[in-house]
């Protein structure tokens, strides 16, 4: 028997707000232990939790993008359940009443996956482990979060992996995270089943907990895929439990069985008031919404740019912001993307590398040599070569236009090169007289040899046509 | 001595606020045997003394508080001065930070004698579940002086505080005001910050003041009742009670509910009738109104308290602060011997009601009921106060029983708190003061409820039944007597 996977994530984002959820404390990456900690995020007896609002608003943002109905009225909770790196033994999140329920996530193939709902959490802190002792990091604890719940709708861990991917951009373009998997800012919970093909009930689910990269994703879903259906094909059931993806042993180990499950006792926060979202705020947050990635790669498909490199060049919004500030200032679409997706992504082949985009060369140097290239000022590849150096930073870019002529060889050079090759190749002239297109070239590129690259070859055609028909012309005066 | 009677006695150097603070000092020590403080802490009482006799000195302007002597109940967080909430859990706890009502008291001059005992956690009616001992009533040491605030309620009686600030989740401002004779005033939900105050249960839990007379709980009141940006159910101001507590009675609306009435003890449902005869006299309308489901009220109470409680509590797992056992290997050992050796009984038993009455499978039929139950008690009066501008009723169907008797049947206890709990489910201001003695020598207690945020009517009424019942000179006799 055949059998389909069924896949529903729950995704943890961080947003990147300057305090914490509640309370006034940085939010800062990698700070030295229990330095961004004050009484409430450190649950201490008697303080009290306050609702920052930026945190809030970075929330409905990604509900808006995600097209979730947002709710105008909703609830804090506790969540209670005891570990160290909870200082108040409850997490304050939200159950019954999210800020956003439905919305979806369009894939490539363009298929939806649904959205459950979207709620605001804290994080917690973070055990630290050295042989014999544990050390508790409070830092992290009280960092907000939202949680994105997708519906059972994905079917591979490519699709997987490609909801996770198109979440991670989405929010690094609304600039309410940076979605670091390495850093714990994207975490992820996998809720993974198996059913015969075509049956339309669902399986027994298991949940691994907390994916950190998106290969180990991958991964923990292809064995936990083939671990539930050999149970299933050997005659024995998958047990509804909580899992762990084992890096070393490329396994997933259970965490807690089902009669282990927690009983979060869930009841409303007394230390908060429902959180009451005005429609007129949520209108202009939606009306600041920024181009979405889809859009603005349907944009560029429609300037003329090839749908793989539209695609690359709105994986980061830095890169596309960069692009369109590039073709405002008058660059060719075509081209800019090529100089940005070409030379500089080719000196930058990591994916974080990638992130920090910083080219060395204003949109405007860079529309500027689109413009030079126009006007056959510069040849393709004089430009690539120059723009790839200044654009990975190996030089300025004036140093990189004053390394080539400031303009091609003078029309008279130019005109003394293409006699020479009419003379070095008279075969050639003549096979073109009698027909062979082809032969041109021969002359072509010879000129644009002698002239070590810096002709434009347009100009060069332009003369060398103009020489021959002369010639022709020559040649039938009696 | 009232406290604008201390104000001008320091504004005209009839004594300093140094020799003050000391004769305070004095009468703690001389009224031990009440065990009304957890502990004393005269360095930090003399050093604001002395700050206020320099201000004076200099002419600076004052508040009303600057330089009275007070106690504070011991779960307010005070920085650098121990705070125990009256449990061996945090025996050795000394807070990092202070309370916003402490922060607010320290900014006018108030002089802390030091930190009240109490009912463990606040939990109790009776101040003996206290790990420090058990308080005893001034006026009669074998008897309980009512909890859980009873070590401020017995400080005031005995005169080791001109007030005290306590806290009131289902009573526990105004039961010991009323078994010691004493004001109490529990404000409205969300009128005083709750920054800092450890908490019992969040959505009931109210810190208020124990004082001599009603215009000194005004004036107290009027200081520590503001918008507080770090409690987020804490919004406003409203005009200064004190001033309006002379306000003509006549004409003011005295609702009286029989159902508060029953099972009063004979004595109390008397005293009540005859102050509020008087009162009528005086100009003031009574108004026979229906307050149902009081006995359901207290169920409601007791399941959300509870609940709120085993949430507020679950934190105290003695690793980061607080009593940590010795006994246990591993993590979840040492966390249960901890929580085992740290707790007493009746914390205990909330937390096991609480955690059950939000189990799956529970949470409907015990925490929603109990949601519903109070949202039906806020119509009940916020009806009832269509035809009234204040209800009259009993603080405690009883007088102060004698020690030991609480812990025998807590449900007993429970039994106490309920002419106290509508006004903490519904979120209401209430008052309770005194009118009377019975013959057994106890004091009685009336109690008011009011309009939410309507403090001015409540005193301002309260204000007016002090002047009939004349209890300062009942008090004063009963005194001589001894």
């Amino acid at each position: 028997m055949e059998y389909e996977l069924v896949i529903g994530l729950e995704t943890h984002v961080e947003l990147s707000t300057a305090t914490k959820m509640f309370c006034g404390c940085e939010v800062t990456f990698a700070a030295a232990p229990n330095t961004r900690c004050c009484p409430v995020c450190l649950g201490l007896p008697g303080a009290l939790p306050t609702l920052n609002q930026q945190a809030v608003a970075s929330a409905v943002t990604a509900g808006l993008a995600l097209h979730c109905q947002i709710n105008p009225v909703s609830v804090m909770e506790r969540k209670n359940y005891i570990y160290p790196d909870l200082a108040k033994a409850y997490q304050i999140s939200q159950h019954r009443h999210p800020l956003c329920r439905g919305g979806y996530v369009t894939l490539r193939s363009g298929k939806r996956i649904h959205l459950q709902q979207l709620h605001m959490e804290e994080d917690a802190g973070k055990l630290v482990y050295e042989p014999g002792r544990v050390y508790i990091d409070y830092n992290r604890g009280g960092i907000p979060l939202i949680e994105i719940v997708s519906l059972p709708e994905l079917s591979s861990a490519e699709e997987a992996c490609e909801y996770l991917e198109t979440l991670q951009r989405l929010m690094r373009y609304l600039g309410i995270s940076d979605c670091k998997m390495q850093e714990g800012s994207l975490r992820c919970d996998v809720n993974l089943s198996v059913r015969p093909v075509g049956c339309a009930q669902l399986g027994m689910r298991t949940e691994i907990k907390n994916m950190n990269s998106f290969s180990y994703m991958r991964k923990a879903i292809a064995y936990e895929a083939q671990r539930q259906i050999a149970l299933l094909r050997s005659g024995f059931a998958v047990e509804q439990e909580t899992r762990r993806y084992d890096v070393p042993s490329g396994t997933t180990r259970v965490m807690r069985s089902k009669e282990n499950a927690q009983d979060y006792r869930y009841f409303p926060e007394p230390d908060l008031l429902p959180v009451s979202l005005p429609g007129q705020w949520v209108n202009a947050l939606r009306a600041d919404l920024p181009e979405l990635p889809d859009a603005r790669a349907a944009r560029y498909e429609a300037l003329g740019v090839s749908p793989a490199i539209a695609q690359e060049l709105v994986r980061f919004r830095a890169v596309a912001d960069y692009f369109d500030a590039a073709i405002r200032c008058g660059a060719s679409p075509v081209f800019a993307a090529k100089m940005l997706i070409g030379p500089y992504f080719e000196a930058k082949t990591g994916e974080q590398e990638r992130e920090a985009f910083s080219p060395c060369v204003y949109p405007e140097q860079l529309a500027q040599v689109c413009k030079k290239l126009d006007t056959h000022a510069l040849s393709p590849a004089q430009a690539k070569a120059m723009l790839g150096q200044a654009l990975r930073g190996e030089c300025t870019l004036s140093q990189a236009l004053a390394g080539l002529p400031e303009h091609p060889p003078e029309q008279g050079v130019l005109e003394e090169l293409c006699r020479k090759a009419l003379r070095d190749h008279g075969d050639a002239v003549q096979s073109y007289l009698s027909g062979k297109e082809k032969a041109f070239q021969v002359l072509v590129g010879a000129v644009l040899r002698a002239a070590q690259g810096k002709a434009d070859p347009q100009a060069v055609r332009t003369l060398l046509k103009q020489m021959v028909d002369e010639r022709s012309f020559d040649k039938n005066k009696p | 001595m009232s406290i604008r009677t201390m104000h001008n006695g320091l504004l005209k150097k009839e004594f300093s606020t140094v020799e003050f603070a000391r004769a305070y000092l004095r009468r703690a020590e001389e009224t031990r045997s009440l065990n009304a403080y957890i502990h004393m802490t005269p360095e930090t009482a003399l050093d604001a003394a002395t700050r206020i006799d320099r201000a004076i000195a200099a002419g600076s302007p004052l508040s009303p508080l600057a330089g009275i002597p007070m106690q504070l109940k011991d779960n307010l967080s005070t920085r650098n001065i121990l705070t125990t909430c009256a449990s061996r859990m945090l025996g050795d706890y000394v807070p990092v930070y202070d309370a916003s009502v402490w922060k607010t008291l320290q900014s006018c001059g108030a002089v802390l004698l030091g930190k009240g005992n109490m009912d463990e956690f606040a939990m109790g009616s009776s101040s003996e579940t206290s790990a420090y001992g058990p308080v005893r009533n001034p006026w009669n040491e074998r008897h309980t002086p009512g909890g859980s605030s009873g070590g401020g309620a017995a400080a005031v009686a005995a005169g080791a505080a001109a007030y005290a600030l306590g806290s009131d989740t289902g009573g526990s401002v105004r039961l010991p005001a009323s078994f010691c004779g004493v004001v109490g005033l529990k404000p409205t939900y969300g009128a005083v910050s709750r920054y800092g105050l450890l908490a019992y249960a969040s959505s009931l839990d109210q810190v208020g003041p124990i004082a001599q007379s009603v215009e000194d709980a005004a004036i107290v009141f009027d200081e520590i009742a503001c918008a507080d940006p770090q409690d987020s159910t804490c919004h406003g101001k409203r005009e200064g009670c004190a001033a309006g507590l002379r306000h003509p009675l006549k004409g003011r609306r005295i609702g009286i509910a029989p159902e508060f009435f029953h099972g009063a003890e004979e004595e109390i449902r008397g005293a009540i009738e005859r102050t509020l005869a008087e009162m009528e006299s005086h100009g003031a309308e009574l108004v026979e109104i229906k307050i149902p489901h009081l006995q359901e009220m207290l169920s409601a109470y007791y399941i959300i308290a509870c609940a709120e409680a085993a949430s507020n509590l679950a934190r105290y797992d003695g690793i980061r602060y607080g009593q940590c056992s010795t006994r246990g290997v591993t993590r979840e050992e040492r966390i249960r011997f901890s929580r085992s050796e740290g707790f007493g009984a009746e914390v205990k038993r909330r937390i096991l009601l609480g955690n059950y009455a939000l189990s799956s499978g529970y949470y409907e039929q015990y925490y929603g009921n109990a949601c519903a139950l109070r949202q039906r008690a806020k119509e009940i009066f916020s009806q009832a106060f269509a035809s009234c501008d204040v209800i009259a009723c009993p603080t405690c169907p009883r007088t102060a029983p004698a020690l030991g008797q609480g812990a025998l049947h807590p449900a007993d206890g429970y039994a106490w708190d309920i002419c106290t709990v509508p006004a903490n489910l519904a979120g209401l201001p209430a008052l309770s003061q005194p009118c009377g003695l019975s013959h057994a020598g106890l004091p009685l207690g009336i109690q008011w409820l009011g309009r939410p945020f309507d403090e001015s009517t409540l005193l301002n009424v309260a204000w007016h039944c002090e002047q009939q019942a004349n209890f300062q000179m009942l008090k004063q006799e009963v005194s001589d007597g001894v």
